[in-house]
Parts: structure tokens; C-alpha cells; sequence
């Protein structure tokens, strides 16, 4: 039996909150109300019929991408493509690794195709997608532990910024990961690229062969997970200093290629309460001021 | 898409992403999962809070990450529903929970399990004079039988939905868009029905019916006969004769025992349609959505000439709906002809009143189901002994915390007010069939007795400590705690 899409204001009558099966969006915008009200409406409206539209080819965007790979039809399917496409060459992945950045910049793009708002986000289970008009700005708080929520970092991210997504991945979030990082959170141009490198990095922090490390094949958890066989992290013993170190060191190899490459912005990497951040200009003084004074949420 | 699955994999249809789910673990959304072999919403596990007031709002499913504050309840202050609980059914295994606590120095025992309902419907009560329909029509969602018109009551009329037949019996659709219909009434949410040869309803448990585009405000004060019983002293002797009009039973004061009682003189009025005993008249008029739920907009088509040799000028006339929405006012010319004129004030106050006395018109949900099955194994080795208990009134049953009531005869057949339940209460499963909570409470030493599984009672504070699945609501106002050791005298 379908379950019909959510739609509905928060309690705090200004946050949106859209849902359908594994779906689940929170969208704030600013601006004038009449504004506000027809961006959240066009929101809505699109997003009735994302869920039927990614299933409808779902079994591709569950295959693994390579260069050659038939081209899924969707708009959304599309951007999730485009997004893990600089990594098909050297890594497995599959489109589904950019599908929820993919989903909030569409939801995103069609607010602000629809209205004038001074800024919006939205946020599609900690992927997510920005908008910012002239010198409007967001802070951002990090958070590596999702069962224990508290501000490990914090960014501002202002106008000037060629910065309009955000993401964070990690084997403790909901979608499996192939590494052992609590939280890796990537800013980048748009949400979709965001998405899929925070996967890419994620997967790159790690320690392989380490005996406290409890990995499982997906499909042994999900039968129909786009990861197949692949060994996925359930759990992570206590690690020595060097081994974290190891562990972020490899995933800083990995971030600061992406950078190179003009993939990611920035990126700041968690693992068992240490951070490494490939961070490029004025964040590094926001950031390390955070870190200093850790603040609960 | 692989190929091949243990066997117990599910493959859950809640959206369109159909997740193969294997047992113990849950789907992409984390919201339904494999509990042993059956597709189960996992939404958390509720305990009710007694300390908490009704007025607390719930918090839905989907806040409930950081909307909870963690605080756990002590002792006897928390009842473990089963909602979220999950079941063991049908295997003969113990409950999910079997938890025990100190209730006014009285150890009691609470079994606790979703049931999986196959044999289940609801039975919903419309307060409405409008005709739904004729008596034993089928009533449609989506175009699907899911149940059928049955009795009119007092001021209602009565739905049957849901049942075996149309859950299992039906083609496949039929089955799901019945279990669809039953589990969005049972969580409250609004349904639209519609009823063969008559109305469009749209329904929600605890809210007015809304009868083909047109919301019910009130529920009529009686029927016409009876509102003239209740009104005749407020009327005597500030006017000469009262019709309610009514389309089941019309009422006229002077005719009325109410009205001889009091010495109402003969007025000579006189009704159409068929009398039944003094001053009480059948079909005035047709059904429909004027007058006392008629068809009619003008009271004086219902009268026929005032009869000359009782009848005389100025007699003063009162016609009423039975919900005092609709009045006219009249006084009869030189030739015994009404002519309206305006309620004086004397009347005023008793018309107010009618409406005052009305009800707002509401739609009532009681789920009933039958946990006569081999449901009852979780609770004890020897399921027959339960049944027996629930009869004797040494155990409660409760559905979600909300008092059940027990229908005699065999099995343990309930029926339960959804709107005292906490949200969401209910699931299902794509046999189709509802999942609901049950709970089932008694003096352990009783339950001992029963064949109880006694070795897999734990303490309260054990179960309280498992919080991360957990949820506190408040106990809704009305209920009895169902928890509080039974007073046999004072149960009925």
C-alpha cells in the first residue's frame, strides 16, 4: 500500500517538511511572504512525483556508472549521473551516491524558478542545497555524530562564495559507507557534487584489513542495496592515535585531489573525535574558532 | 536485481522503491521493517505518560529525533503500550513484552503484543439527519466495496467497514484499498466514502462529517415527538400549538401526550403524512436536506387546512426543525389561513434553547477486532485460560492504554474508541491486515495461574532502560489507568 507524500509546515510555522518513502526534506527560505509561501507551493508540487520518477529507473541509477553507461532519461537521474561521473574512471560507484544532493538542488532550483527569496536551503537528511541572493549568507554547524548531535565545526558561507552545497557522509548515516569516517561534510558548488564526493571521501577514510572493524556485505543487509557485495562498515572498535591519524591522512589524500580536480571546496573529516579539514581561505579562522569552544545543539 | 533471497525476506510496498527487506532489519526509509518475517512500521515504541496532561500534544512519527527529551518515567507512572512493540504472532512464542510492575502494593503483569488482525473492521457512527443511503447498501472507497450501510440511529446513522470478507474474501484490490480505508480511519485520518444511490462522506475519526460537500454543524436535540416532550412546559401558554418537524417523526404539541398532560387545548391542526399514536407523524415529507431532513423548505406544505370546529383566528402557531436551525412563526387570519408573522421574544428563548440542547454532530471510529487466535499463545501456554480471564475480569484488555470493550460470547472479540488511542497507533501488513496494539493486564499471581509465561516477565525499570526505541505520550484524559489494580465491584 502507497503511503501518500507528506507536506506539511513544521511547528514552528516557517520550516517546510516534504516526505515520501525514503525522501525526507526540510526547506527554509526568506524573503517577502507572498514569496516564501510560492516558493514553498512550487516546492511541493515538484516534489509529489520524485519518488516515482527516480524508481521508474531505478534499477540503472543502482548500476555502477562508467563512461560509456546507458544515460538515464530523468532530469534528477541525470544530475545524479553527472555528479559520480569524474569518479566512474578509478572507483565503483553508482549514481544513487549523488541522489539526495540531487533531489534538494531540484527542489531548490525550482523554488528560486519560481520566486525572488532572499535565501533557502534545503536539506535532504544533511545533503544540502543553497540559496543565497546578493550579501545574504548561512552559518553552518557540523555535526560528526548523528545519534549524539553537538557542533564539531561551524562555516560561514556568504553570496560571494562559489558555494551552494553541502553535504555529509559517514558509516554512521543512513546510507552504507565503504569507509570508517564518523562524518566527512563536503561544501562544493552544487549539492550534487557535494553528495557524491562526501561519499567518495567517506569511503577513502579508512584502515582496510583492520581486524576491529566489523564489515558486512550490503546486500547481506539490504538485499537490493546498489552496493551488492561490497563490504560495508557496521561498526568500529577503539583505534590507536596512529591508526585515526592512517585513517585521515588517507581521506585527506583523497579530499585534496578532489579539490585539485575543482570537485570539492572544502571538506572536513571525522573520525573518532578528530578532525582533519582541506580547508582554502577565511573558513580556516571560523572553523578553528568552533573547534575551540565545542557547542551543543 | 538479485535473484535469489532467504526466505524469509520481505518485499515492502509502502512506496515506490519496493525494498527487499531482510528479517531484522528495515527498509531504506527506516520507517518499516522485517519483524520475523512480517512488514511492520517500525515507528517507536509508545509508553504512556500518566503525569503528562491530555493537552500535551503528541509528537508525530516524524519529529521524534530530538523532540523527545529522553525523560523516563518511574514506576507505576508508566504503562508499556504495544504500539511499536512488534509481535510474535503467529509463532507460539512469549510476547515482546511481558512487564511487571508494583501497582498499589499489587504486583500486576503486562502482556503486551501487536496483534495482526485479519478478522477486523470498523463501525462508524455519522451524526447526521441527511440520507446517507438505503440500509444495506455497499459503501465504496476508491471505487472499492470496503463495507455497507447499516442501521439509522438516534440522530446518526451507521456504517459497517472492513470485516474478513472484504479484507480476504474480495479480488485483491478490494482487499488492499479496505485495509487502506480501515488503517487511515484508525489513525484519523479523513476518508472519503461513497454509498451506493446516496451520499459522498468524507470522515475522520472525532471530526464532523462532511455529507456531499457539506459539513455537519449539529446533531439534531431528538426526534420531533421527543422535542416536544422535552420543550411543551417552556411553550405552554406562549403559544397555541408547536409542529417539529421532523422527517422520521414529526411532533405537534396540542396532539402530544406531553401537550394533553399539560392541558393544551385541540387546535384543529392537521399534518400530512401517516400518524402513528397521538401527536406523532411518519413521512411528512420526503427525505433530504431542508427541514428536520426533509425535503421541504417551506414548513406550511406539511399542513393541511386547520379543521373550523376547533380551530379560530389568531391562534398562534410555532413551526421547528429539530435542530432549531429552521423556525417560522404564525398566527391564523379570519379565515384559519396561517400568516407569517415575527417570533416574538416569548419564543424566542425556547427555540435558542433547541439549538443550545444539540450536539455537535461528530463521526465516532470503534476499531473492532478479534484476538480470539492463536494471538493469545504470546500470552499464555494454554490460550483458552486467557480468553476465560478476560471473561471473569481478572485481566484488562486495553489497545494502546484506551479501555476495550469486550463483547460476551466466545473469543475475545473488542471494540475500541480510536480516538482515545495515541496517534498513529495502527499498521498493517500486506496480507492485508491490520496491526494493532493490545495489551493485556493482571495480578501476576493470576497470571501464573493462567499458564503465563512466566519466565520471561521482566521488572518495568528493565524494559524503561531500552530508550532509544522508546516514546513517551500522555495518557489521554478519559481513559482509567490501565494499569490500576481492578476493583471488581466497580467494573462493569
Amino acid at each position: 500500500m502507497r503511503d501518500p507524500a507528506l507536506i506539511r509546515m513544521l511547528p514552528d510555522g516557517h520550516r517546510l517538511h516534504l516526505h515520501d518513502g525514503p525522501i525526507d526534506l526540510i526547506i527554509e527560505a526568506d524573503g517577502s511572504p507572498q514569496a516564501v509561501s510560492a516558493a514553498y507551493e512550487a516546492a511541493a508540487r515538484r516534489f509529489v512525483s520524485i519518488l516515482d520518477e527516480l524508481c521508474d529507473e531505478l534499477p540503472l541509477l543502482r548500476a555502477r556508472a562508467k563512461k560509456h553507461s546507458e544515460r538515464p532519461c530523468g532530469l534528477i537521474a541525470q544530475r545524479m549521473f553527472a555528479a559520480v561521473q569524474p569518479y566512474s574512471e578509478d572507483c565503483f560507484i553508482t549514481p544513487m551516491a549523488a541522489v539526495a544532493g540531487s533531489v534538494a538542488e531540484t527542489i531548490l532550483e525550482t523554488m528560486t524558478a519560481t520566486a525572488t527569496i532572499d535565501r533557502a536551503y534545503v536539506n535532504n537528511g544533511g545533503d544540502i542545497a543553497l540559496h543565497l541572493a546578493d550579501s545574504q549568507s548561512y552559518k553552518i554547524g557540523m555535526v560528526e555524530r548523528p545519534d549524539r548531535p553537538s557542533l564539531f565545526g561551524a562555516a560561514e558561507i556568504t553570496s560571494a562564495d562559489p558555494l551552494r552545497g553541502l553535504a555529509t557522509s559517514g558509516w554512521r548515516g543512513r546510507s552504507f559507507s565503504l569507509g570508517i569516517a564518523d562524518a566527512v561534510t563536503v561544501l562544493a558548488r552544487c549539492a550534487s557534487t557535494a553528495d557524491a564526493a562526501a561519499t567518495v571521501i567517506a569511503n577513502a577514510v579508512n584502515l582496510p584489513d583492520h581486524p576491529g572493524i566489523t564489515r558486512v556485505p550490503a546486500r547481506e543487509i539490504a538485499p537490493d542495496s546498489d552496493l551488492g557485495d561490497l563490504l560495508v562498515t557496521r561498526g568500529v572498535g577503539p583505534l590507536s592515535q596512529s591508526e585515526i591519524d592512517a585513517a585521515l591522512e588517507s581521506g585527506l589524500f583523497a579530499a585534496t585531489a578532489l579539490r585539485e580536480r575543482g570537485l570539492i571546496h572544502s571538506a572536513a573529516l571525522c573520525l573518532q573525535g578528530h578532525t582533519r579539514v582541506v580547508l582554502p581561505f577565511l573558513l580556516q579562522s571560523s572553523f578553528e574558532s568552533f573547534q575551540r569552544s565545542l557547542l551543543h545543539a | 536485481m538479485p535473484d535469489v533471497f532467504p526466505p524469509d525476506t520481505v518485499r515492502c510496498d509502502a512506496c515506490p522503491v519496493l525494498c527487499y527487506i531482510k528479517r531484522g532489519h528495515a527498509g531504506a526509509c527506516d520507517r518499516y521493517a522485517n519483524v520475523e518475517g512480517q512488514l511492520v512500521r517500525v515507528d517507536p515504541h509508545i509508553l504512556l505518560d500518566r503525569a503528562k496532561s491530555q493537552g500535551t500534544p503528541l509528537v508525530p512519527f516524524l519529529e521524534r529525533e530530538g523532540d523527545w527529551d529522553g525523560k523516563i518515567m518511574k514506576g507505576q507512572e508508566t504503562f508499556v503500550t504495544a504500539i511499536g512493540a512488534g509481535t510474535t504472532y503467529p509463532d507460539y512464542k512469549p510476547a515482546p513484552f511481558i512487564v511487571s510492575s508494583e501497582v498499589e502494593g499489587v504486583d500486576m503483569v503486562t502482556v503486551v503484543t501487536e496483534g495482526i488482525f485479519s478478522y477486523c473492521g470498523v463501525k462508524l457512527k455519522i451524526d447526521t439527519d441527511r440520507h446517507l443511503g438505503p440500509e444495506r447498501n455497499l459503501v465504496r472507497a476508491k471505487g472499492e466495496p470496503v463495507g455497507h450501510v447499516t442501521t439509522a440511529e438516534y440522530g446518526s446513522q451507521m456504517l459497517s467497514l472492513g470485516g474478513v470478507h472484504h479484507l480476504t474474501g474480495g479480488s485483491k484490490s478490494e482487499g488492499r484499498i479496505t485495509c487502506e480505508t480501515l488503517l487511515d480511519l484508525c489513525n484519523g485520518k479523513e476518508v472519503e466514502l461513497t454509498i451506493d444511490e446516496g451520499a459522498g462522506v468524507r470522515v475522520a475519526a472525532g471530526k464532523p462529517p462532511v455529507v456531499n460537500g457539506q459539513r455537519e454543524e449539529r446533531m439534531r436535540v431528538g426526534c420531533g415527538s421527543a422535542t416536544i416532550g422535552m420543550f411543551a412546559k417552556q411553550w405552554f401558554g406562549k403559544v397555541d400549538d408547536v409542529v417539529v418537524v421532523d422527517d422520521h417523526i414529526t411532533g405537534v404539541l396540542s396532539e402530544h401526550q406531553a401537550g394533553k398532560l399539560l392541558g393544551v387545548r385541540e387546535t384543529g391542526i392537521a399534518i400530512q403524512g401517516r400518524r402513528s399514536t397521538p401527536g406523532r407523524y411518519f413521512q411528512v415529507a420526503e427525505p433530504g436536506t431542508g427541514w428536520g431532513g426533509t425535503n421541504i423548505s417551506d414548513p406550511l406544505t406539511i399542513l393541511k387546512p386547520f379543521k373550523p370546529k376547533f380551530a379560530w383566528p389568531r391562534l398562534r402557531l410555532l413551526m421547528v426543525s429539530t435542530t432549531g436551525e429552521q423556525f417560522a412563526y404564525y398566527e391564523l387570519d379570519e379565515e384559519l389561513r396561517p400568516v407569517e408573522k415575527e417570533l416574538p421574544d416569548a419564543l424566542k428563548e425556547s427555540v435558542g434553547r433547541i439549538r443550545e440542547n444539540c450536539e455537535p454532530a461528530l463521526t465516532t471510529v470503534l476499531f473492532m477486532g478479534g484476538a480470539g487466535g492463536s494471538l493469545r499463545a504470546g500470552v499464555t501456554e494454554n490460550p483458552v485460560k486467557l480468553t476465560d480471564s478476560v471473561k471473569r475480569k481478572l485481566t484488562r484488555v486495553t489497545c494502546g492504554g484506551a479501555p476495550a470493550y469486550i463483547w460476551p460470547g466466545g473469543g475475545i472479540t473488542f471494540m475500541v474508541d480510536v480516538t482515545r488511542m495515541p496517534e498513529n497507533a495502527f499498521g498493517y501488513v500486506p496480507t492485508p491486515a491490520l496491526v494493532a496494539p493490545i495489551e493485556f493486564t493482571l495480578k501476576k499471581d493470576d497470571y501464573a495461574v493462567l499458564g503465563g509465561h512466566v519466565a520471561y516477565v521482566r521488572p518495568l525499570s528493565d524494559v524503561l532502560k531500552e530508550k532509544e526505541r522508546q516514546r513517551q505520550v500522555a495518557s489521554h484524559a478519559k481513559n482509567p489507568w490501565p494499569l490500576k489494580p481492578r476493583n471488581e465491584s466497580s467494573e462493569s
